[in-house]
């Protein structure tokens, strides 16, 4: 017989690359583009250098409304007491945890069992994106918020590795269940990607303020841009002493702190 | 080899079966069943009916890109020149608010089942 | 050349089909994952990666140990070596394959893992490991066809197949590398943060490599008529015992600068790992199995009464095996992350589903490595005894 043990081995082998490469090109068909011309929306909120400062002196204790008003907007999933599983793109730490590096054994009273907000310092200089074998994170030139791609992050967690701030959060799980009222406006995560804080880039292109910012009565998060001398975080940073999170690293935090 | 009408007979009730969903469709006469989208709106699309039916899935992924990584959120249209923004849920649900009845009649023809609805969200499911 | 892999005889056929079982577990749970996500295994926000990328990091090592057969024997014409060195290069072939697929059983969507080529990112040290491991796997099953077509019929290689032998050399040194750049790259996690992990790795896999390559001679010697000889493999024992002795040197500079130096976020870590920290100390215990079991090796390698008695060196691998597999294929990843860089203990404990998925891919490996043993046996005429 002419068709030998070996040709059946070399035909399966070529079925089985024929399968797998046939479920691979459909999922990624080589699209051609649209006609039309793309534009930025006119009323967008721009600026060279986003940054965010947080004022604890004004940040009430037992307050979460910027936490709340994120989630909510951002269908952040909230999975209770399963802690391996959670998702947050802020929340509040022990001063102590935030600050390893200013662990003085004797604090102010008001800081050392304060608890503060933390989020994504959006680095100048972030080792997340350096990381990331697909460009699904990257930082943006034109106002260096540091964004997410969640149609192309493989989920391979390098970035959350290597932040330093442990800003980032995995779906471990079909996050869609966990939502308590879904936000049509605004997509929700499938399993199997990383996501984070991104400074509301969708908000800002609508001309419209952080969700966070905008929900703060006590007006305790300052937004602005770092390279307009006049702008509110400049004049802030000016006036009132700052610190930021691990600056001994080199990652260059856009978030300050007022203490 | 005495079994050559053996094979055959077994060959034959073995394709018989494999197309069993062909000639059952056949008989009851469901053969040329052609999907059949339902679009709400009367005027006109972003992009002409014949490009939309073609090709909307490159349009849309032109769209993802200049909108998540270039912040580039406004379609001018080759159409009549108007600008749209480029938003599956809020520009293309906005009209064709019936999902089931538009998107999934040919993508449940066709056996394609993209992923956007994993992540974007049908307003009206969600009501 | 791969249809001698089709014959054998019923115990062959019953270790093929016992494997085939393993991987058809292993594959179902692999499903489940699928449907549900990475949340059925035991990682979590704060330990973001475990046993997969950690056998991952072991298996790299075991690929890039065949330099230690393939080096003396092309280089040096070391000539004891020339039985063993298709085997080095089939245990190279099946780690990477390995390798590539905890790779994939790891990342949250599988079917985009095309990404990393359809947007490389030089920048990125995996997607370089991406390219360092193929590249590895072409060359080993490139330089083992061609040697071995040229055996079976009785010719000598061709001469274009030297110079890629000699550059699977550095190449098989630039895996593991690599691998160790990933992690050692990292500000964000003082454990890792060390110039020494490179060659640490390079150590711990030069010796665990080697040693189970002895393991598998051993093991031949007693199924089949293939009989490496003692002469390799107790000139493989010499080089398990150097880079046993070269790793456990260099963990004991690690353990140095991080203790005498009292820098708190270096020394938190190893303290987690062999004393546990805020009263979590599920890894303690393996971690001192590994330590005492490492030694208790190299006494038994270096010592030459020892080494030189089979039965004793068999047991001095497998313990290496043993001692080196919790090091790296448990502890070294794991504790990178605990301390959390929020200051948090959470222990990760790997799930049923988990390990089933891993021991389902060692099983595809072994799977390969016994078709690929079977076929240079059977080229050779050497098939059961
Ligand atoms: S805080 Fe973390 S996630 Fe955010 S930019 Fe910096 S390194 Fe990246
Ligand atoms: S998890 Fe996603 S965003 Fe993070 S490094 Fe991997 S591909 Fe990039
Ligand atoms: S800036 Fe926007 S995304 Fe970031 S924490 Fe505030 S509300 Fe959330």
């Amino acid at each position: 017989m002419s068709f030998n043990r070996r040709d059946f081995l070399k035909l399966t082998g070529l079925g089985a690359v024929s399968a797998v490469a046939a479920r691979a090109a459909a999922a990624f068909p080589f699209f051609g583009g649209a006609p039309g011309a793309v534009k930025a929306e006119t009323n967008a909120k721009t600026a060279k250098r986003w940054a965010m400062v947080v004022d604890l002196t004004k940040c009430k204790e037992n307050c979460t409304d910027c936490i709340d008003a994120c989630h909510t907007t951002h269908n952040v999933p909230d999975f209770g007491d399963d802690k391996r599983h959670e998702v947050k793109w802020i929340w509040k730490e022990p001063y102590k945890q935030s600050f390893p590096d200013q662990e003085n054994e004797f604090l102010k009273d008001d800081l050392s069992e304060r608890r503060v907000l933390v989020f994504c310092n959006h680095c100048q200089n972030p080792p997340c994106t350096r990381v990331c074998p697909t460009r699904a994170t990257w930082k943006r030139p034109e106002d260096g918020i540091v964004m997410m791609d969640w149609h192309r992050c493989i989920g391979c967690r390098y970035c959350m590795a290597a932040c330093p701030y442990g800003s980032r959060s995995f779906n471990w799980l079909d996050p869609r269940p966990h939502i308590k009222t879904i936000t049509p406006d605004y997509p929700t995560r499938t399993r199997g990607v990383v996501e984070k804080c991104n400074f509301c880039d969708s908000r800002l292109a609508q001309g419209q303020m952080p969700a966070c910012v905008e929900a703060c009565k006590d007006r305790a998060l300052i937004f602005g841009d770092l390279e307009a001398p006049d702008s509110p975080v400049r004049q802030i940073l000016r006036e009132r002493f700052s610190i930021r999170r691990k600056p001994e690293l080199g990652t260059q935090p856009q978030v300050y702190y007022v203490v | 080899m005495h079994d050559g009408g053996k094979i055959m007979g077994g060959l034959a009730v073995f394709f018989a079966l494999l197309l069993f969903p062909v000639w059952n469709n056949l008989a009851q006469g469901k053969a040329d069943y052609r999907p059949n989208p339902q679009i709400l709106p009367k005027g006109n699309c972003v992009e002409s009916r014949e490009y939309m039916l073609s090709s909307h899935m490159d349009l849309l992924n032109t769209w993802r890109d200049q909108v998540v990584r270039q912040d580039k959120r406004i379609y001018v249209s080759t159409l009549d020149g108007k600008e749209h923004l480029m938003s599956l849920s809020k520009t293309c649900l906005g009209c064709h608010t019936n999902k089931a009845e538009f998107c999934d009649q040919c993508h449940t023809y066709m056996n394609v089942a993209p992923y956007c609805w994993d992540c974007h969200v049908d307003p009206q499911a969600n009501k | 050349m791969l249809e001698k892999a089709l014959q054998g005889g019923p115990k062959y056929w019953l270790w093929m089909i016992l494997l085939a079982a393993v991987i058809g577990a292993g594959s179902l749970c692999y499903y489940t994952q699928l449907i549900y996500g990475l949340g059925i295994t035991g990682m979590s926000r704060d330990v973001t990666w475990g046993l997969y990328i950690a056998q991952f990091t072991f298996l790299v090592g075991v690929a890039a140990s065949a330099v230690m057969v393939v080096l003396p024997y092309y280089l040096h014409n070391y000539k004891a070596f020339s039985k063993i060195t298709i085997l080095g290069e089939f245990i190279a072939i099946s780690a990477v394959i390995m390798c590539l697929l905890f790779v994939i059983v790891d990342i949250g969507q599988p079917m985009r893992a095309v990404n990393m080529v359809l947007y490389p990112s030089p920048r990125s040290i995996l997607f370089w490991d991406m390219v360092v491991l193929n590249g590895y796997l072409v060359l080993n099953v490139v330089i083992s066809r061609v040697t071995m077509g040229a055996e079976r019929k009785g010719v000598k290689p061709p001469a274009w197949i030297r110079p890629v032998i000699v550059l699977s050399i550095p190449w098989a040194v630039s895996i593991h590398t690599v691998t160790a750049f990933i992690y050692c790259g990292l500000g964000a996690r003082p454990f890792w943060l060390t110039a020494i992990l490179a060659p640490r790795f390079l150590a711990s896999a030069f010796s665990a490599g080697p040693a189970l390559l002895i393991l598998l001679c051993l093991l031949m010697r007693r199924l089949t008529k293939f009989d490496a000889g003692d002469e390799p493999i107790q000139k493989l024992s010499i080089i398990v015992a150097y880079a046993m002795a070269a790793n456990v040197f260099f963990v004991a500079l690690e353990l140095f600068t991080a203790l005498y130096s009292a820098s708190p976020e270096h020394i938190a870590p190893f303290q987690y790992m062999f004393l546990g920290l805020e009263g979590k100390h599920k890894l303690a215990p393996w971690v001192w199995t590994s330590q005492s079991m490492g030694i208790l090796a190299l006494v038994l390698l270096i010592v030459p009464r020892t080494r030189k008695n089979m039965r004793i060196l068999a047991l001095a691998c497998i313990g290496l095996n043993i001692a080196l597999w919790i090091d790296k294929g448990m502890a070294m990843v794991v504790t990178g992350f605990v301390p959390s860089p929020l200051g948090h203990v959470t222990e990760y404990t790997p799930t049923p589903p988990e390990i089933m998925i891993a021991i389902g891919i060692y099983a595809i490996g072994l799977f390969i490595l016994t078709g690929l043993c079977r076929i240079a046996l059977s080229l050779r005429g050497q098939l059961e005894a």
